[in-house]
């Protein structure tokens, strides 16, 4: 199953738990189920039901423009960085 | 990803296409752009760095003779306190149009305040002098420490520190606080047996492209919207007009002209929006240019910083544990590259226990923009500074602590990631077997220091078209505008899939209409993927003239194969013919053959760089001159070696400057005093050596060539080597930029 690697200001939702599985098939059912694991998680995350402005998705450490319901593998590992951009 | 192998076309160096067109002064910039009925703008700037603007009268101005119209802030749709997703990032639209047109507040001295358009550029001139506005003047806050104390003059009464959906409960300059965690920080620093922690301060600095901003704006009485401009981004411009404008982006057209450099500073918008205005108030074309004095108090230089580094290590070496605070001024408006820096800051090393936080933190000043690798330098400067106390004090060679550190594949950022296949270690280990790093450098006031960096890179969305002549060549169509020769190693990589030389491949970046979407040339993206694009665009065109040639030959498509450029049968027949004769039947073959491509590649690998300087300190001026300078830097594989140098050469003078010279100074009022290229000293061919470029091709698996970006992790290094230079030289650490005379000789106690 997919691995989240949570944001260190963020881990005072998870106990501490810097990196969990998660289930899901997408990007949605990951955060929806991280909410229901870990309550307070997606608000951080997200802005209604898309990615924050302001957080950029990593999957298997790439830059992604993944939208909320696309597929993600079972292997991948995600990460939530502050968006950013280049000169 | 092929093997890093021979190529025929790629590692060769051609005459760049667009090279007649300037050295002969044809290329059209947009300065020289013409139109009948041209009006020209000009844009009044505050003279306060904090003040409410309490009224604005325009009657004196509109009364001059020559004046056709004046727009304000009111004369902008209002603008929500919303997140506007501008492709690159998301952006709040109420400061994107106050940093436009200041509506209540003017936050920097040079704020754009109102606009005026006239029959000629003298008389806007003279109307601006006629605006009548009336200030309440404030406390101006001016420096990162100074914004961040609790009793500090608020700049907006809206911000409280977001810091990842928390928010503070009182206004605050802090905007945002972010945190990288890695590992148990306690324990990595009681591990250690040598711990070093410095403070560095960092001035504000700005790109300094040759070339000011420059808009000229046309609507069509059918409410067409037409901007000539110089950006590095034609779509990005596009989608900030219809923002700002809230105007139907199927209404707008930009069209690129040549740019003469950005950096990074011509990413945002200034000036576009105003002509935009001005020719919707007046109904004619409208031309707005900025002068030197403009570009430096009105446009985003990169943030001055404040930070702190501590790193531990054990005495054979290894580092145990590294930790930093990056406060770095935003400017007027939030959105500093404190993210950047700090994921940065300390990627060159795989270190087990890491602590970052970054506050982004507004101040009285232009907002910054991007500026090649923003915040990496920043970061580097300090880092790698301490990197070599540590290596002077475990008495170990400054190359061998970072190779015995060095991040390679498989390696996690302190911020998360895993590095895929990276050349770090490459980098390293060539400078170590660099001539200059092996050279004495023993003379007394001479220094040699090293220092490395990394800039992760970007991919986002390219297009790009290829037709197909008759005579064999193809015309490629792309939406990237060419900063730094990229229209040729763009057509080099299409050249290289057809099989025809680079000459054969007609490059054109066009406007926003005639291409899809392209992000902006920036994040050191645009050879990487809009390259990629070229090379699939071609992969197409590829597979179509297989299908004419198996036409041709009655066979099926499948028995065509292409190699060097020429098309053959392997059905039994000995049937060829090259790319250039399929190109003159395509008529009789069924038409034109169009080969396109939109990629959005998400492979774009990490830039690593080390460098080698050598300096002189002339102890009685302060004076710092570069003896010798050498750059080693993992390119991927470069596809035009002359600019992958061009590239590392200009990276590494403007990370010169930085470190020596460059500065913004203003006085307590907020003033920037020398806003000049006679007083902001950049260095000229005449203050440096030859710079040695060192291309080392550690290929990327992301790219079919291996390519990475290599236009920004080049600035990345150079403070942080010519520093610890000038402590071989002298014995003095120094620790705040610019490393100018004055400070060198307050360094040695002489002032």
């Amino acid at each position: 199953m997919p691995t989240v690697a949570i944001p260190s200001l963020m881990r005072n939702l998870t106990d501490g738990e810097d990196i969990v599985s998660v289930k899901g098939n997408t990007l949605r059912e990951i955060i929806n189920n991280l909410e229901n694991r870990y309550p307070g998680t997606k608000e951080k995350l997200c802005d209604g039901d898309r990615i924050h402005p302001s957080v950029n998705v990593y999957i298997n450490g790439v830059l992604t423009r993944t939208a909320m319901h696309d597929h993600v593998d079972e292997d991948a590992e995600l990460h939530f960085l502050p968006a950013i951009s280049g000169g | 990803m092929s093997e890093n192998k021979e190529y025929k076309v790629i590692g060769t160096r051609p005459i760049r296409h667009d090279g007649v067109d300037k050295v002969t002064g044809r290329a059209i910039y947009g300065a020289d752009f013409q139109i009948t009925g041209l009006l020209h703008g000009r844009v009044l700037r505050s003279p306060h760095a904090h003040a409410k603007i309490v009224s604005i009268d325009t009657s004196r101005a509109e009364a001059l003779p020559g004046v056709k119209g004046i727009v304000t802030a009111q004369d902008l749709p209002a603008a929500e306190d919303k997140m506007a997703d501008l492709g690159e990032g998301a952006v709040n639209l109420k400061y994107l149009c106050d940093n436009i047109l200041a509506s209540d507040k003017a936050l920097y001295k040079g704020h754009a305040i109102a606009a005026v358009a006239a029959t000629n550029p003298h008389i806007a001139g003279e109307a601006c002098t006629l605006l009548d506005v009336e200030y309440e003047v404030l406390p101006p806050v001016l420096e990162v420490r100074q914004a961040m104390e609790p009793d500090a003059p608020i700049l907006h009464d809206n911000i409280r520190t977001s810091s990842l959906g928390e928010t503070g409960e009182k206004p605050s300059n802090v905007a945002s606080h972010l945190q990288h965690k890695k590992g148990d920080i306690e324990k990595g620093f009681t591990e250690a047996d040598v711990v070093i922690e410095r403070e560095f301060v960092t001035g504000t600095v700005h790109q300094g492209y040759i070339e000011p901003h420059n808009a000229t704006a046309l609507y069509n009485p059918d409410g067409q919207l037409t901007v000539w401009c110089s950006t590095q981004g034609a779509f990005t411009v596009r989608e900030q007009l219809a923002e700002i404008l809230q105007y139907p982006i199927s209404k707008i057209k930009v069209v690129p002209l040549e740019i003469g450099g950005g950096f990074g500073g011509k990413i945002n918008v200034y000036i576009k929006p105003v002509a935009a205005l001005l020719a919707k108030k007046t109904g004619k074309p409208v031309k707005v240019l900025m002068n030197r004095a403009d570009v430096f108090e009105g446009t985003g230089p990169t943030p001055a910083s404040y930070l702190t580094i501590k790193i531990g290590a054990t005495n054979d070496g290894k580092i145990t544990a590294a930790q930093t605070s990056l406060a770095f001024e935003a400017g007027a408006y939030p959105g500093s590259p404190v993210g950047a820096g700090a994921m940065c800051v300390f990627a060159p090393y795989n270190i087990e226990n890491v602590l970052i936080d970054g506050y982004d933190v507004v101040v009285n000043k232009p907002k910054t923009a991007p500026y090649r690798a923003p915040g990496a330098t920043n970061a580097a400067f300090g880092t790698e500074t301490v990197i070599d106390e540590l290596a002077e004090t475990l008495n170990m060679d400054p190359l061998e602590i970072r190779l015995k550190n060095g991040a390679k594949e498989g390696d996690r950022r302190a911020d998360g990631p895993v590095f895929p296949r990276i050349g770090f270690i490459e980098t390293i280990e060539a400078a170590q077997e660099h001539p200059h790093y092996t050279s004495s450098n023993g003379k007394k006031h001479h220094g040699r220091g090293v220092a490395s960096g990394f800039w992760f890179n970007i991919g986002l969305e390219s297009s790009v078209t290829i037709s197909v002549n008759p005579d064999g060549t193809v015309n490629l169509v792309e939406g990237s505008t060419d900063i730094g020769g990229t229209r040729a190693s763009i057509a080099m990589q299409a050249a290289e899939v057809l099989g025809i030389p680079a000459e054969s491949v007609n490059p054109t970046v066009v406007d926003t209409n005639s291409i899809g979407y392209t992000a902006v040339t920036g994040g050191s993206r645009t050879t990487y993927a809009t390259g990629y694009a070229a090379y699939e665009a071609a992969q197409d065109v590829v597979k179509q003239m297989k299908a004419r040639a198996a036409k041709l030959w009655d066979v099926d498509e499948d028995n065509i194969q292409f190699a060097d450029g020429e098309f053959s049968s392997i059905n039994g027949k000995e049937e060829q013919i090259s790319f250039r004769d399929l190109s003159a039947k395509l008529s009789q073959t069924g038409g034109p053959v169009v080969g396109r491509a939109t990629m959005n590649p998400a492979g774009a690998g990490g830039a690593f760089a080390t460098h080698v300087v050598d300096v002189a300190v002339d102890e009685e001026t302060g004076k710092v001159e570069i003896l010798r300078y050498t750059a080693t830097q993992d390119a991927g594989k470069a596809i035009h070696p002359s600019y992958v140098e061009g590239q590392i050469q200009g990276g590494v003078v403007q990370g010169i400057g930085w470190a020596l010279n460059e500065e913004y100074i203003y006085n307590d009022e907020g003033e920037m005093t020398n806003a000049s290229f006679l007083d902001y000293r950049m260095p000229t061919c005449l203050d440096l050596p030859m710079i040695d470029a060192v291309i080392v091709e550690v290929p990327n698996p992301g790219h079919p060539y291996g390519v990475r970006g290599v236009g920004e992790v080049p600035i990345v290094p150079p403070p942080a080597a010519i520093a610890n230079a000038i402590y071989d030289a002298i014995g003095v650490r120094m620790t705040e930029l610019p490393m100018s005379p004055d400070r060198i000789l307050k360094a040695l106690g002489k002032i």
